[in-house]
């Protein structure tokens, strides 16, 4: 059940700091969209603000509307609670619980949606490994600590994680910065895979990645410190990275930025 | 000063040598000693006091005549003395007193931690500092004057509906039961284990409780999953702080209760003694193998909390692994 996203008008302020200035897009559904630009120009700011997870910081506000097939996501009756249940989130760092085992990281979310039956959460758990291509390196340690993993493997099991709920919505952050060549392609084919059922946004430094795996890149661009960051063009992929009708955006992919 | 440019006819791994034997190893090894004699001091220390206790406690347990583990009277005078009902009331009293404590105590702290707007979670923060400096004495007074007037009655209310449990069985007449201590001993740690219990869960990295919080849970169910989880060791930490000063507490409980050497299944009936005021209360009064008695319950007060400190030390231990340590 993949859902559509659309922005408008949306600013983004950390106090009377306004990050990100007037985004407007629409994120189709089954489809992976990805966020490029350069560093501190607001693609995570921008992301956490389509899972209500940007007002968690103290200070934190959003102006502008964002829908998810036409309902107000930041609307009066809108519980945020309720809508970071079908929008998921990998963040840039990876971040299990370091208390739990690792079956225990992968079942956390769907025990949050009052599912107990042991049977049930196992094959939950088992999927969701697989999905994520960690599954032969832990099946046989799913008691162990999470936190006792290599950094690749914490970020694969936080996309474990996250896909265990079964989001609507995929929300991913630099997913594959800690990662091996190898195990970014497994989290790439695991995303075209994930995108026959779910809407995916995926931030990204690697102009490679993006081309790979995104159906519509976002570039996101920053006028100096201190500036907002603005979206500056959005175009289906093949024709940001052949024809882009920016010259920013040519120059930022073609690496002749600054 | 001027720097010396390095002489580049040495060859640069001399030049790394001398520097590092001459500055940075020099002050690794006083670190190092100074460190390792602070650790052995505090064992000789330890070591020091047991001792002290142990000769001093010898010479009545020599002469006495009842058995020092079972008997519950207390007079060395005539060699008719244990300290079995010294440790009963010391461990119920401070037993009482962390079941009262620590949920509040935790209470306290997540809601300045977790759930207070910022300018009341610095006051309340701030006022709970205070409370922990308030010196016990203070509290031992309020606990005579105010709170034996006024829990009384509460005592009566448990004793009513929950006297067929016989903790809260027999009969109240007044408030000088090893409850009204545990009471005013749950008050006197209550800040102390709310204050690092709050340091503790201020300590939860903003990553693991996002985590939770994008996984849609509430705010309750990110402390559930995220927080106690993560500060666990240190909620056990603070808990034996409390217990520790529960345990040796003296002068609160000394005016509290009306000392009786008799192990009475009821919290609530009137009587009961701890080590720490049975110490203050009788080394004035006793002769020399009185004293000498003293010291040995004192020895084994000191045991009691050694023993409980190792017990919470091997509880933390054994989750190391998922303590987030490592994270
Ligand atoms: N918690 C915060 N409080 C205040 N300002 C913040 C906070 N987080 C980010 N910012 C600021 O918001 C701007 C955008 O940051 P953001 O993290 O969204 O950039 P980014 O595009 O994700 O960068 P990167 O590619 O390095 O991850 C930056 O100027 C940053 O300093
Ligand atoms: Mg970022």
């Amino acid at each position: 059940m993949a859902k559509r996203i659309d922005v408008s008008g949306l600013n983004v302020y950390y106090g009377s700091f306004r990050a990100v200035e007037d985004v407007n897009m629409t994120i189709e559904p089954r489809s992976v969209t990805a966020f490029i630009g350069p560093s501190g120009c607001g693609k995570s700011t921008f992301l956490r603000t389509l899972n209500r997870m940007h007002e968690v910081i103290p200070g934190a506000r959003v102006e502008g509307k964002v829908t998810i097939d036409g309902e107000d996501l930041y609307g009066q009756n809108v519980d945020p609670v309720a809508v970071r249940r079908t929008v998921g989130m990998v963040f840039q760092r990876p971040n299990p619980f370091p208390t739990m085992s690792i079956y225990d990281n992968v079942a956390a979310g769907l025990r949050l949606n009052g599912v107990k039956k042991k049977s049930q959460l196992d094959g939950i758990v088992e999927t969701s490994l697989k999905g994520a291509n960690l599954w032969n390196e832990v099946k046989d340690r799913l008691d162990r600590p999470g936190a006792g993993l290599s950094g690749g493997q914490q970020q694969r099991l936080c996309i474990a994680r996250a896909i265990a709920v079964e989001p609507e919505v995929l929300l991913m952050d630099e997913p594959c910065s800690a990662l091996d060549p190898i195990s970014t392609l497994a989290i790439e084919d695991q995303i075209a895979a994930l995108k026959e059922q779910y809407t995916i946004v995926i931030v990204t430094h690697n102009m490679q990645q993006a081309a790979r795996v995104s159906d519509t890149t976002a570039f996101f661009n920053i006028a100096g410190s201190g500036k907002p960051g603005k979206l500056i063009e959005m175009a289906p992929t093949p024709k940001m990275f052949s024809t882009p009708s920016e010259k920013a955006t040519e120059d930022y992919i073609s690496g002749r930025f600054g | 000063m001027a720097t010396t440019p390095p002489d580049l006819d040495k060859p640069s791994t001399q030049l790394g040598t001398t520097r590092s034997a001459s500055g940075v190893r020099l002050g690794d090894r006083i670190f190092r000693g100074s460190s390792m004699g602070a650790g052995i001091f505090v064992l000789v220390v330890m070591a020091a006091i047991g001792t002290f206790l142990l000769i001093r406690a010898i010479p009545s347990l020599t002469s006495n005549e009842s058995n020092v583990l079972t008997t519950q009277n207390f007079d060395p005078d005539n060699n008719d003395w244990g300290i079995a009902a010294l440790a009963y009331g010391t461990l119920v009293s401070s037993i009482i007193a962390l079941i009262l404590a620590v949920p509040v105590a935790i209470g306290i702290a997540l809601f300045i931690s977790h759930y207070a707007p910022r300018r009341l979670a610095v006051i309340l923060a701030y006022v709970v500092d205070l409370l922990a400096a308030v010196p016990s004495v203070i509290f031992g007074l309020w606990g005579l004057r105010f709170l034996s007037e006024h829990i009384l009655p509460i005592e009566r209310w448990i004793n009513d509906w929950f006297g067929w449990i016989p903790v809260f069985g027999g009969s109240v007449n007044s408030a000088s039961s090893l409850f009204t201590a545990g009471v005013v001993l749950a008050i006197m740690i209550l800040p102390i284990i709310a204050a690092v219990c709050r340091e503790v869960f201020l300590q939860v990295p903003r990553a693991h409780e996002e985590a939770a919080l994008a996984l849609g849970a509430t705010r309750w169910e990110m402390i559930r999953t995220a927080v106690l989880p993560f500060g666990r060791p240190g909620i056990i930490s603070a808990t034996m702080l409390g217990l520790g000063r529960a345990l040796g507490e003296t002068i609160a409980i000394a005016l509290i209760l009306s000392p009786s050497y008799a192990i009475n299944a009821s919290v609530l009936e009137i009587g009961g003694s701890t080590f720490a005021a049975n110490i203050a209360l009788r080394f004035g009064e006793i002769a020399e193998t009185g004293r000498s008695a003293l010291i040995a319950s004192g020895l084994v007060l000191f045991l009691i909390t050694l023993l409980v400190n190792m017990g919470a030390r091997a509880v933390i231990a054994r989750r190391k692994e998922f303590s987030g340590a490592s994270a």
